[in-house]
C-alpha cells in the first residue's frame, strides 16, 4: 500500500495493487453479467406472482365466457341446477354462502374475541398463554375434511337432540321451523366456526397487543377495574383491528369447502330454518365438478367466477381496514 | 405529607377503596366476566380434544401394516389399506412443492433484495396477499381449465398445479420475511469487500435465512397435504398404485377421507378414520418441527 501511494497520478491513488488481492477486489466481467443477469431472474418471478393472479381470474373468466353470454344475471338471481335440462341458478347457493359465513362469523368472532382478551390482557400466566395459543393455531392445522368427517360421526349426533327440542317446542320461530334430519345449516355453520376461529383469534389479539400499554396503565391508575379498563380503554382502540379480523374471517368462511360439501346437506333450496339442508357456492362446485359434462362445467365456472369476487372483494376489505388501523395506531405509540 | 393531610378530609374515605369488597358489585362484574372468558376459552379447545381424541378412537383400531402396503378396498369388500392414497398424497405434494418452491422462493428474493418499495414489488406483494386468501376449491377449479381442460384427463400433475398456486404465496410471503431478517451489517461488509449484488444474495443473504425459509416451506407443505377441494377434480382418485404417470388420476388421503366417509359400508367409514389419523399426524409433526425450529427466545 505504501508503494502505491508513492506513485500517485493526476487520477488519483494507484489502487491496481490493491485491487489484485484476493480480499477486496471489484467483480471480474462473469461476475457482473451473472449479477444483472440474477436481477433479471430475480425481476421475472416477482413478476410471476402477479401473472399467476392474473392468470386465475383469466383462466376462469375465459371458460366462464359462454355461460355468461348464455344465462347472464338470471343464473344469479334463480335456483334450479338441472344439468339434464341445462338449467342453472345458484340464487340459493349465494344465499346459504352467506347464511352459514355470518352464523359462523357470530360464534367465532364473539368465542376468538374473548379468547384474544384472555391471550393478550395478562388473564393467566405466559406459559398458560402459550400453551393456548399454540393449540388454538393447531385448530387451523386439522384439515377441513377431517373436521367433516368429525362432523358427521360426533357433531351431528350431539346437536340432534337440542335441535328436536327446539323445533318441538319453539317451531314457530324462522330459526327452529325444520327438524334437523342429519346435515343441515346449523352443523355445517358451527364446524365453519371452529375453522375460523384460530384466524380471527390471532389477528384480533395483535390488534389488541398493539394497544399501547401506558393507555391502560393510566386507566388502572385511576382505580378502573380489569374489565372497565378493557371495554373503555382496550377494545375501543383496538376496535378496527378487531373489525378488520372478522371480515378476514369472514373471507374465510366463504371459500371453505369441504366441511360445508359434507355437512350442509347439499340441497338446493334456501331456508331461514338452522335445521334445513342448504348448499353453498363452494360446496356446489365441490359436489358436481368430478361429474360434470361440458355444459355443466361452463355453467360451474360462472359459478367459480361469482365465489372468486365474492371471496377477493372481502378479502381486499379486511386487508385495507388492517392497513388503516396500523397506521392510525402508530400515532398512539 | 403529614402538612397535606388537615387539607384533605376524605383520606381515610378514599384509602377504603383500596380495599374492594367482593362483594362490590363492579367487584362482582370483574370477577364474574373473568370466569366466564376463561371458561370460554377452555370450551372453545373442546373440539381439538374431541378431534384427537375421535382420532385415536376410531383410527388406532385399523392400524396395522396391511393398512399401509395394500391397496384401497372396493365397495362392500373387506380387508385392504391405504397405501396408494399414501404415496398419491406424496406425489402430489411432491409435483406441487416442484413448481411452487422456485416461484415463491425467487419472488420472495425479489421482493427482499431487488423491489423494496417500488411499483412492481408492492403489486406483486398485493397478489400474493390476494392469493392467500383464494379459496382453495377456486386453485382446483384454476388447475382444471389449465391442465384438465388441456390433456383432456384428470391427473397427478393437474393435482401438483392445483396445491401449487396454494403454496407460492405461503413460501414467498414467509420466505421474504426471513430474508429481510439478515442483518444489514452482514451484507454491508460483503459489499464492502467488492461483492456483487447476485454474490452477496447468494453467499450471505440466503445461507443466513435457509432456518426461517425451510419453516415457511414446512408449514405451506402442512396446509397443503391436507388439502382436499383442489383435488377432488384434478387428481380424481385411482384404486391403483402410482406408477410413474403423471398424467393419469392418482390417489390421495384426503379425497380418501371425502368419499369413504359417506360411504355405506362400514370397513370404508373406519378406514376414513385410519387414513384421516394417518393425515393428522403428518400434519401435526410437521406443525410442531416448523413451530419448535423457529421459535426465538424472546418468545417463550
Amino acid at each position: 500500500m505504501a508503494d502505491t501511494g508513492m506513485k500517485q497520478t493526476a487520477a488519483g491513488p494507484d489502487l491496481s495493487e490493491a485491487f489484485r488481492s484476493p480480499v477486496s477486489r471489484p467483480p471480474s466481467a462473469w461476475q457482473k453479467n451473472f449479477d444483472s443477469g440474477f436481477k433479471y431472474v430475480a425481476h421475472a418471478f416477482g413478476a410471476g406472482v402477479v401473472l399467476l393472479l392474473a392468470a386465475v381470474v383469466f383462466e376462469v373468466m375465459r371458460h366462464a365466457k359462454t355461460a355468461i353470454a348464455d344465462y347472464g344475471l338470471g343464473f344469479l338471481t334463480s335456483s334450479t341446477w338441472d344439468a339434464n335440462r341445462a338449467q342453472f341458478g345458484i340464487l340459493a347457493e349465494i344465499l346459504g354462502t352467506l347464511y352459514t359465513s355470518v352464523l359462523a362469523l357470530c360464534i367465532a368472532g364473539f368465542l376468538g374475541v374473548t379468547i384474544a382478551l384472555v391471550l393478550s390482557q395478562g388473564f393467566v400466566h405466559r406459559r398458560v398463554e402459550l400453551v393456548m395459543k399454540n393449540v388454538i393455531e393447531l385448530l387451523a392445522a386439522i384439515p377441513s375434511v377431517v373436521y367433516g368427517l368429525w362432523g358427521i360421526f360426533v357433531l351431528v349426533p350431539l346437536v340432534r337432540g337440542p335441535a328436536g327440542w327446539l323445533h318441538e317446542h319453539f317451531g314457530w320461530v324462522p330459526f327452529f321451523s325444520t327438524r334437523l334430519s342429519g346435515p343441515g345449516i346449523l352443523p355445517a355453520s358451527l364446524v365453519l366456526s371452529i375453522m375460523i376461529l384460530p384466524t380471527v383469534t390471532a389477528i384480533s389479539r395483535e390488534a389488541m397487543a398493539a394497544v399501547p400499554k401506558r393507555l391502560a396503565a393510566a386507566a388502572y391508575g385511576l382505580g378502573a377495574t380489569r374489565w372497565e379498563v378493557i371495554f373503555k380503554v382496550t377494545l375501543p382502540t383496538a376496535v378496527g383491528g378487531i373489525f378488520g379480523a372478522l371480515v378476514l374471517g369472514f373471507g374465510r368462511a366463504l371459500g371453505e369447502t369441504m366441511a360445508l360439501a359434507m355437512l350442509v346437506g347439499n340441497a338446493n333450496v334456501f331456508g331461514l330454518s338452522l335445521f334445513s339442508p342448504g348448499n353453498t357456492l363452494a360446496a356446489l362446485l365441490a359436489n358436481h365438478f368430478p361429474e360434470a359434462g361440458a355444459v355443466e362445467v361452463g355453467a360451474l365456472m360462472y359459478a367459480a367466477l361469482v365465489l372468486m369476487l365474492i371471496t377477493l372483494t372481502v378479502n381486499a376489505l379486511g386487508s385495507f381496514i388492517m392497513l388503516r388501523t396500523t397506521r392510525e395506531l402508530k400515532g398512539l405509540g | 405529607m403529614a402538612q397535606a393531610a388537615p387539607n384533605s378530609p376524605n383520606l381515610t374515605e378514599r384509602r377504603s377503596s383500596f380495599n374492594r369488597s367482593l362483594a362490590e358489585p363492579r367487584t362482582l362484574v370483574n370477577t364474574g366476566l373473568t370466569v366466564l372468558a376463561v371458561g370460554l376459552s377452555v370450551f372453545a379447545m373442546f373440539p381439538l380434544f374431541s378431534v384427537l381424541y375421535m382420532l385415536l378412537l376410531k383410527g388406532a383400531v385399523s392400524l396395522k401394516l396391511s393398512l399401509f402396503t395394500e391397496l384401497t378396498p372396493g365397495a362392500g369388500m373387506e380387508g385392504g389399506g391405504i397405501g396408494n392414497a399414501i404415496v398419491g398424497t406424496l406425489v402430489v405434494v411432491l409435483v406441487s412443492t416442484a413448481i411452487a418452491l422456485p416461484l415463491g422462493f425467487m419472488g420472495a428474493v425479489y421482493l427482499a433484495e431487488y423491489g423494496g418499495e417500488s411499483k412492481l414489488a408492492t403489486v406483486a406483494r398485493f397478489c400474493a396477499k390476494v392469493l392467500t386468501g383464494l379459496p382453495s376449491i377456486l386453485a382446483g377449479v384454476f388447475a382444471y381449465a389449465l391442465v384438465v381442460v388441456t390433456t383432456g384427463s384428470f391427473s397427478a400433475l393437474a393435482g401438483g398445479a392445483a396445491m401449487a398456486v396454494l403454496m407460492v404465496p405461503t413460501v414467498m410471503l414467509t420466505s421474504e420475511s426471513a430474508l429481510r431478517a439478515v442483518p444489514s451489517k452482514m451484507k454491508m461488509a460483503a459489499f464492502g469487500m467488492g461483492a456483487t449484488r447476485a454474490q452477496v444474495v447468494l453467499r450471505i443473504v440466503i445461507p443466513t435465512a435457509i432456518p426461517g425459509i425451510l419453516t415457511g416451506v414446512m408449514l405451506a407443505l402442512a396446509r397443503a397435504l391436507g388439502e382436499t377441494a383442489p383435488l377432488l377434480f384434478t387428481g380424481l382418485f385411482s384404486d391403483y398404485w402410482f406408477e410413474g404417470k403423471l398424467l393419469e388420476p392418482i390417489a390421495s388421503l384426503s379425497v380418501l377421507i371425502y368419499n369413504f366417509a359417506g360411504s355405506p359400508f362400514e370397513h370404508q367409514v373406519s378406514l376414513a378414520w385410519a387414513a384421516s389419523l394417518v393425515l393428522v399426524a403428518f400434519v401435526l409433526v410437521i406443525n410442531v418441527v416448523a413451530q419448535v425450529a423457529t421459535r426465538r427466545p424472546e418468545e417463550h
